[in-house]
């Protein structure tokens, strides 16, 4: 028999990563990582917007770190009593600790078929792209990250897009109005048809396609249509094994769930963040995923240390791309500072002064240093003067507490 | 055969900052410390292919500004994932104000 191992359910970024450090931080007995998707461990991020498949990892980093990777397998039990996971194949997996990195699934709509798609997996992106051809008239409804840069995308390839959200303004969720705004002209300039304040109340299989009828009596027709109208928690194993749940599997700041020895992280958890007043976050999040995949790994192996990482999100759609750290909906006031160069960078500040959020949009990657540089702030519970935040003449660095985010996933400097 | 290159005047960078310089079809960055010495690397990370001179400069390191990889931008050594590679530095010299870096 051999020792328990370390077992992590989900071969996402977050699993994955976890499993690496493990193995980094001096773990020396078995990993075990399950994904239920036959693909090997792969970045989701591309797929809305080069639908490239990217590996995460190759069969060599695997080897060398001697973690097992068991691809196409599905997680159905768990019995946190006797530490033991059980597979749709029929194996048991007897563990040490075990971290459920299960993410989330695409919220679909009440109705199916075909011709209406959603895009989380590289499944689902070659599927969607196998559709896509010049002139095809793509529906997209939700406007926010994944709509909008699959309307992107699907212009790109000469497709006729229209955008129908039912919110009043695009990403509504976590970018501020005013970031939103320049987006959103991007996408009409591109030619993309963009609705906001529109329901949907019913799709039909008409004979040239999908008629979605909106909510003002309009029916407009599509040859495809993405659902892009956010994400679930894969929360069910967890629940299943009396683990305590919400809007995600409820961790503590070390991603210690209800039950001994098991862990969540990234986007299936939920979790208190220090710098929010403790506010129960569940974020999807490339980066978070990322840093919550070794934060976990290092709370497996019995760090202490509470997860603080400021959130950060970011898209690129057309020519532009959009960087968000923070949390826009913390922030009671805002300023603007509009840089030589026409680029904007807003930022949130509370109710106290301090700089909860910022974020801008620009070509390429011209506001990455100074999202950066608000980060630090964020992170240190900055409350900078708004007369300088506004000032494009004043260095963002010199209000900087120049100190460099301990981010998780990198080596001690 | 190496030889040098002219890239900048020296006050074409401030303190502790980078800018991008294209030579023959190569990306390269040209770094100032914040006591004014200078520095070359090349252009893209050694990740992806994502230029690092939109990335931050700080405390002797350049970020990528795409995944927040990091280098010391003085010796070119990789500072951890997602950077495993080194990026090559270049021999740099300022001559009447003017910067130049070697390429061979």
């Amino acid at each position: 028999m051999p020792a328990p191992a370390m077992v992590i359910v989900g071969a996402g970024e977050c699993g994955t990563r976890a499993a690496f450090t493990l193995r980094e931080e001096g773990w020396d007995g078995r990993i075990i990582v399950v994904g239920a998707e036959l693909a090997p461990p792969y970045e989701r991020p591309p797929l809305s917007k080069t639908w490239e498949f990217k590996p995460l990892c190759d069969d060599g980093m695997l080897w060398e770190a001697d973690i097992t990777l068991l691809c196409g397998v599905e997680a159905t039990g768990l019995d946190v009593a006797a530490h033991a996971l059980e597979l749709a194949d029929g194996r048991r997996l007897e563990y040490r600790s075990l971290l459920l990195a299960t993410g989330a699934r695409a919220r679909r709509l009440p109705v199916g078929g075909t011709r209406v798609h959603v895009l989380r997996t590289c499944d689902d992106a070659a599927a969607l792209r196998a559709r896509l051809a010049p002139s095809t008239r793509v529906g997209v409804i939700g406007g926010g990250f994944i709509g909008l840069e699959l309307a992107s995308s699907a212009v790109a390839l000469g497709c006729a897009v229209t955008v129908v959200e039912l919110g009043p303004r695009l990403m509504g969720r976590v970018v501020p109005a005013r970031i939103a705004a320049t987006v959103a002209r991007r996408h009409v300039a591109a030619g993309i048809d963009v609705r906001c304040g529109t329901g949907v109340t019913g799709l039909a299989r008409v004979d040239s396609g999908v008629a979605i009828a909106l909510a003002g009596g309009e029916r407009i027709e599509a040859d495809v249509v993405v659902a892009g109208v956010g994400a679930v928690p894969e929360i069910s194993l967890a629940a299943s094994a009396g683990i305590e749940t919400g809007d995600g599997i409820v961790v503590d700041s070390r991603f210690a769930t209800s039950a001994q020895d098991v862990f969540a992280a990234g986007d299936c958890c939920c979790y208190p963040h220090p710098l929010y007043d403790g506010r129960q976050l569940r974020l999807e999040s490339w980066r978070a995923a990322q840093e919550h995949g070794t934060a976990a790994a290092r709370a497996m192996l019995g760090a202490a240390e509470p997860y603080a990482g400021v959130p950060w999100f970011w898209s690129d759609q057309h020519d532009l791309s959009l960087q968000v750290a923070g949390l826009a909906d913390a922030a009671a006031g805002e300023v603007v500072r509009v840089r030589p160069d026409g680029v904007e960078i807003w930022f949130g500040l509370d109710a106290n002064g301090r700089l909860v959020a910022a974020a801008g949009v620009g070509p390429g990657n011209a506001v990455a240093r100074d999202i950066r540089l608000a980060e630090m702030l964020i992170a240190r519970r900055a409350a900078p003067d708004p007369m300088m935040l506004a000032d494009p003449a004043v260095a963002l660095k010199s209000l900087s507490a120049r100190q460099w985010p301990r981010s998780a996933i990198h080596a001690p400097l | 055969m190496a030889h040098w290159i002219a890239a900048c005047q020296a006050d074409d960078i401030d303190p502790e900052d980078v800018i991008p310089f294209e030579y023959d079809g190569s990306d390269y960055a040209i770094y100032r410390s914040p006591d004014d010495v200078y520095y070359a690397t090349d252009g893209h990370c050694t990740h992806e292919k994502t230029l690092l001179c939109d990335g931050l400069v700080m405390d002797g390191i350049i970020e990528c500004p795409k995944h927040n990889g990091r280098f010391n931008y003085t010796s070119g050594k990789a500072l951890g994932a997602p950077v495993l590679v080194d990026i090559r530095t270049y021999p740099v010299k300022v001559v009447n104000d003017t910067i130049y870096f070697e390429v061979s």
